[in-house]
């Protein structure tokens, strides 16, 4: 479109890569600001189609079953030996003061509120997020989803509301089983490694909590539920490139859904120890 | 060869078509695939769709049945305007027409009575109810002995004849078949040609079928399902054209090429054409 000759000087003025470098990252940004939008409306769907019919309640059973009975093992295992290391940790500074009883007030409290939801969330996610996103992602590769839809059935309400809901119902139950029995590996740990009495450990352990510390604790699962199932439904449903897309989904899954997690975590503290100061 | 296309030569008693492209493009980053379709599909039409791969066939099908929306055009469908709709009211829509995916598009979780009843059971149909449906489909594909396995259990040709099952479980009154003789031996493909043919003729459902096998359309225009002799007859073709009146089933090409419609017309115009690039169909 170089009509006169100061156009073209103009044109020729411009150094050709700067321009596509800002092309590049213009158009990275607005991907990125995509992506942030068909998330946001994803999940926010998935939350509003609870409103209304149809209802899959036993698709949320199955999803309940899989993301909480299956994520069982990993999480007891995980937050047994995490409660027991936290004792040998903090065991180990605290026997240079004599103060080996404070073990239980510790771990308690770090577990409860911050190792215990972070931990199981970040276990869960690498867990089920994954799978979410591969499941989905098969099935839309496979036109699965396309065949949903040409049957009459809306995929967000079959497919991502229930993994959403059990996410949220179930995350609260992990984490407080990863909170016993990590108290459970901590008494162990402090009883064979420490010489405390079990009863001791537990009375200090249980006494140390107070309820902002467990609505923390628990408050937290029920956003990183939430955020690994969506993460893992977006992921899934955005497979781009056949199996190949499936795998960078999986992967792309359970990194995208621990930075959230991390991250919000940082806002849930915050959130959580103003409100425990005002509340109570 | 462009031939005229074959609805402008209808008399004005034909019926209301069922399905109603006028103009549809659609584009994508890589550029348009479709450029201005137009074409109508009778009821009780069969409309077979040629093309090389990737000249828009599935495109077809998918905007036939709401699952994309055009860039311009317009899509009608059993008298709605598919193209416009929104998704909440193209779910319900879509209860009307059967869409065979090309590789089946089973879901591989489910046993194959599971997937026959899944409409049945969107539609909190009694279960005694869907048992006898799934139970008489599955006769009618042949495939009543394997209710309970998954699909990975079955053969390719199987899982299509499921995926039919599946597609006419609610009767309904238009079925979309894409490429469903895609990747078949021969033999298999011909039952699965035999089984749309006996659906054409016993249940007079109006078809879309995308295919690259141009002896799939001519079974089609050619032969028919006798439903008192339960057996395939050849038909004279004759009774097959357009516009030959009475009741009988017509079965139409329409070839896409480089995203516009190239040729549309009966089977025998297609099987005794000069254009070089219809014969290419022909080999």
């Amino acid at each position: 479109m170089a009509d006169t000759p100061l156009q073209v000087a103009a044109h020729e003025a411009k150094p050709v890569e700067q321009l596509s470098m800002v092309l590049v990252l213009t158009d990275a940004f607005k991907s990125f600001l995509a992506h942030i939008q068909d998330y946001s409306l994803m999940a926010a769907r998935s939350v509003g189609n609870l409103a209304t019919g149809p209802r899959y309640f036993q698709d949320v059973l199955d999803q309940m079953d899989d993301i909480g009975v299956g994520s069982l093992p990993i999480v007891l295992m995980s937050g047994f030996f995490i409660g027991a290391v936290m004792v040998l940790q903090t065991g180990s500074q605290f026997v240079r003061f004599g103060q080996t009883a404070l073990t239980g007030d510790i771990v308690s409290l770090a577990l409860v509120r911050e190792l215990g939801p972070t931990l199981t969330g970040i276990l869960v996610a690498g867990r089920s997020a994954s799978g979410i996103a591969s499941e989905l992602g098969s099935m839309l590769v496979t036109e699965q989803v396309d065949a949903m839809r040409a049957m009459g059935t809306d995929p967000s309400r079959k497919l991502v509301t229930p993994r959403v809901v059990a996410g949220i119902l179930m995350l609260p139950l992990l984490t407080a089983l990863n909170d016993f029995v990590g108290l459970l590996g901590g008494c162990v740990a402090s009883v064979f490694s420490l010489r405390l009495g079990a009863v001791e450990f537990w009375t200090r352990a249980i006494n140390a909590l107070d309820f902002p510390d467990l609505m923390q604790g628990m408050m937290k699962p029920l956003v990183y539920g939430f955020i690994l199932a969506t993460v893992g439904c977006y992921q899934g449903l955005n497979v781009r490139g056949g199996t190949q897309g499936v795998g960078r989904a999986t992967t792309q899954a359970v990194v995208v859904s621990n930075v959230m997690i991390i991250a919000a975590d940082v806002f849930l503290t915050k959130i959580a120890l103003y409100l425990g100061d005002k509340l109570f | 060869m462009n031939s005229p296309a074959i609805y402008g030569a209808r008399k004005p008693a034909d019926p209301d078509p069922v399905v109603t492209f006028d103009g549809v493009r659609v584009g994508f980053d890589e550029g348009d695939v479709l450029r201005g379709v137009s074409f109508r599909v009778l009821p009780r039409e069969t409309l077979v769709f040629l093309g090389e791969t990737g000249t828009g066939k599935t495109l077809t099908l998918k905007l036939a049945a709401g699952l994309l929306h055009p860039s311009m055009g317009r899509v009608r469908v059993l008298d709605h305007e598919v193209s416009v709709m929104a998704e909440r009211e193209l779910l319900e829509f879509r209860r009307q027409i059967g869409f065979v995916f090309q590789e089946g598009a089973l879901f591989d979780s489910m046993t194959v009575a599971d997937n026959v009843a899944y409409r049945l059971r969107e539609d909190r149909v009694d279960e005694d109810e869907i048992d006898r449906r799934v139970r008489e489909i599955l006769a009618f594909v042949e495939l009543d002995h394997v209710l309970y396995q998954l699909p990975s259990e079955l053969s390719g040709g199987m899982r299509r004849r499921v995926s039919i099952a599946r597609a006419l479980v609610n009767r309904p009154q238009i079925v979309l078949y894409d490429s469903p003789t895609a990747g078949l031996d021969p033999i298999t493909a011909q039952t699965i040609i035999t089984l749309i043919l006996r659906l054409r003729d016993t249940y007079g459902v109006t078809a879309l079928l995308a295919t690259h096998r141009l002896q799939d359309g001519f079974a089609l225009a050619n032969f028919r399902f006798d439903p008192k002799a339960k057996r395939v007859v050849r038909e004279a073709p004759a009774a097959m054209q357009p516009g030959a009146g009475g009741s009988e089933p017509v079965t139409r090409f329409l070839v896409y090429r480089e995203g516009r419609i190239y040729f549309e017309g009966s089977p025998e115009e297609i099987a005794t054409t000069r254009d070089a690039y219809l014969k290419r169909f022909l080999v």
